[in-house]
């Protein structure tokens, strides 16, 4: 089945099966940013933004994104890239594999404008796991780069 | 999950017909339990286009479409007002943002989980579910079933009156199924306790709410016995997260911390 849907800006029409999810389809055209770890909605490192909210990639059905707008890293490379340098600042960045889950999950907070504290941001990351970093260097960078972002 | 064909319904009718045409035929909600299924399926029905997906309130009730994800019922201001907010905080424990973003509401209580955090917190809120063809049925009583539903969800139903209440998750990281959850509501009628994640689905702890039942001012004697009666009187059994009497222990602890809570006695 074909389905039409917009993925960084861009008119996109996917020719799928019925039950392919969308990180499987996102890799086969080539969005390479996208990544699977777990593949059970566990560890958030293949979230990309639907219609600007985060969702896990590898459980959502492509077929369910038609006429929706789709967000990879790729689509928000110049905010990818301020984030980037506040990780290397503070240290947060290792192997960089959750990276790009989390810089969409970043970015949909900043452009949802609601207030944070530490706590909720936390709260609000809980579904990013990083085996590497520890956290509490991710956080801080996050911390600058949305105090930056104000 | 593998499904041959992806149907987007039409229409309420439309749904149920699809998904009586064969008895593999399946309503698809966030699916991302069903991802996790290794059921061959002829026909996913999907519902996102029915409009299934608000929470609408009136003067007693709110009604909350079977395809609102969590993160709205989190969000929910109606849904916060109700007895302390324990419905949306319980959800807010569940996972990821992502996840949430996804999971809806009526594949929460269809799969009858038994590590559910939703249904726990409905179960002491004494929630209806509004079925296509039953209409409305008790949560209660919908718990107790057995087999497959082939019938359609659309919405959760739950009072407005005022209550109080209260909801424990304990789990072992921010990120984890419940070792064991608690829900307490209280209303000027009775005192509801439902105790899930033992790890079977929640149940009420009926005695415990038969002894609290005759005491209209509970103090901290009574409500001691009926944290115990909570303890002695459900089933707790023991998996890989937990023993039976790690389980039995924390219902007992939390049942009686949140009566003290909601009947503003100080522990
Ligand atoms: C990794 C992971 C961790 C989780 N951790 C927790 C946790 O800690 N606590 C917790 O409470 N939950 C947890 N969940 C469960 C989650 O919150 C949802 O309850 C679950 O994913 C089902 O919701 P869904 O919308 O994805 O349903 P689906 O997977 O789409 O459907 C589940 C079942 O319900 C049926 N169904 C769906 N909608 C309807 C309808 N309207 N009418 C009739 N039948 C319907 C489907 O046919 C299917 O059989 C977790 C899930 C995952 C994947
Ligand atoms: S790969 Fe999707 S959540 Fe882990
Ligand atoms: S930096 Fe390695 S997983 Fe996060």
């Amino acid at each position: 089945m074909k389905i039409e849907t917009v993925v960084n800006g861009h008119k996109r029409i996917f020719d799928i099966t019925p039950d392919e999810l969308l990180a499987d389809t996102l890799k086969r055209y080539d969005y390479t940013s996208v990544r699977k770890g777990c593949d059970t909605t566990s560890c958030g490192v293949c979230t990309i933004l639907v219609d600007g909210s985060p969702v896990p990639s590898c459980a959502y059905l492509t077929a369910r994104a038609e006429g929706k707008e789709i967000t990879t890293v790729e689509g928000i490379a110049e905010e990818a890239e301020r984030l980037a340098e506040h990780f290397g600042d503070e240290g947060a960045d290792q192997c960089g594999f959750c990276n790009p889950g989390i810089a969409l999950s970043v970015h949909a907070l900043k452009l949802s404008r609601k207030s944070f504290t530490e706590e909720n941001l936390r709260h609000y990351l809980v579904g990013h796991l990083c085996r590497c970093s520890g956290y509490q260097s991710q956080i801080k960078a996050i911390q600058r780069y949305l105090g930056d972002a104000k | 999950m593998k499904f041959a064909n992806y149907h987007r319904a039409e229409s309420i009718e439309d749904a149920y017909e699809i998904l009586q045409k064969d008895k593999t035929n399946t309503i698809v909600g966030g699916g991302l339990w069903l991802k996790l299924s290794r059921r061959e399926i002829d026909t996913a029905v999907d519902l996102c286009d029915l409009g299934l997906d608000t929470i609408e309130e009136d003067e007693d009730v709110i009604r909350i479409g079977a395809m609102t994800t969590l993160s709205r019922i989190e969000e929910s201001d109606a849904l916060r007002n109700v007895a302390s907010g324990i419905f949306p905080r319980a959800v807010s424990f569940i996972m990821g943002v992502q996840l949430r973003n996804v999971a809806t509401i009526g594949g929460s209580v269809m799969g009858r989980y038994g590590f559910s955090d939703c249904i726990t917190p409905l179960l002491a809120l004494d929630a209806r579910l509004d079925f296509h063809e039953r209409g409305t049925v008790p949560l209660v009583d919908f718990l107790h079933e057995k087999g497959k539903v082939t019938d359609i969800l659309k919405a959760v139903i739950i009072e407005k009156s005022a209550a109080k209440g209260f909801f424990k998750k304990v789990q072992k990281t921010a990120h984890d199924f419940p070792i064991l959850n608690v829900a307490i509501v209280k209303k000027e009628k009775g005192t509801r306790i439902a105790i899930g994640s033992r790890p079977s689905v929640a149940s009420l702890a009926k005695e415990a709410m038969e002894y609290l039942e005759k005491a209209p001012t509970p103090d901290e004697v009574i409500i001691a016995e009926t944290a115990r009666l909570a303890k002695e009187t459900l089933k707790y059994s023991s998996n890989h997260r937990a023993s039976a009497e790690y389980r039995a222990h924390l219902a007992e602890v939390y049942t009686r911390r949140g009566l003290m809570e909601v009947n503003g006695l100080e522990d």
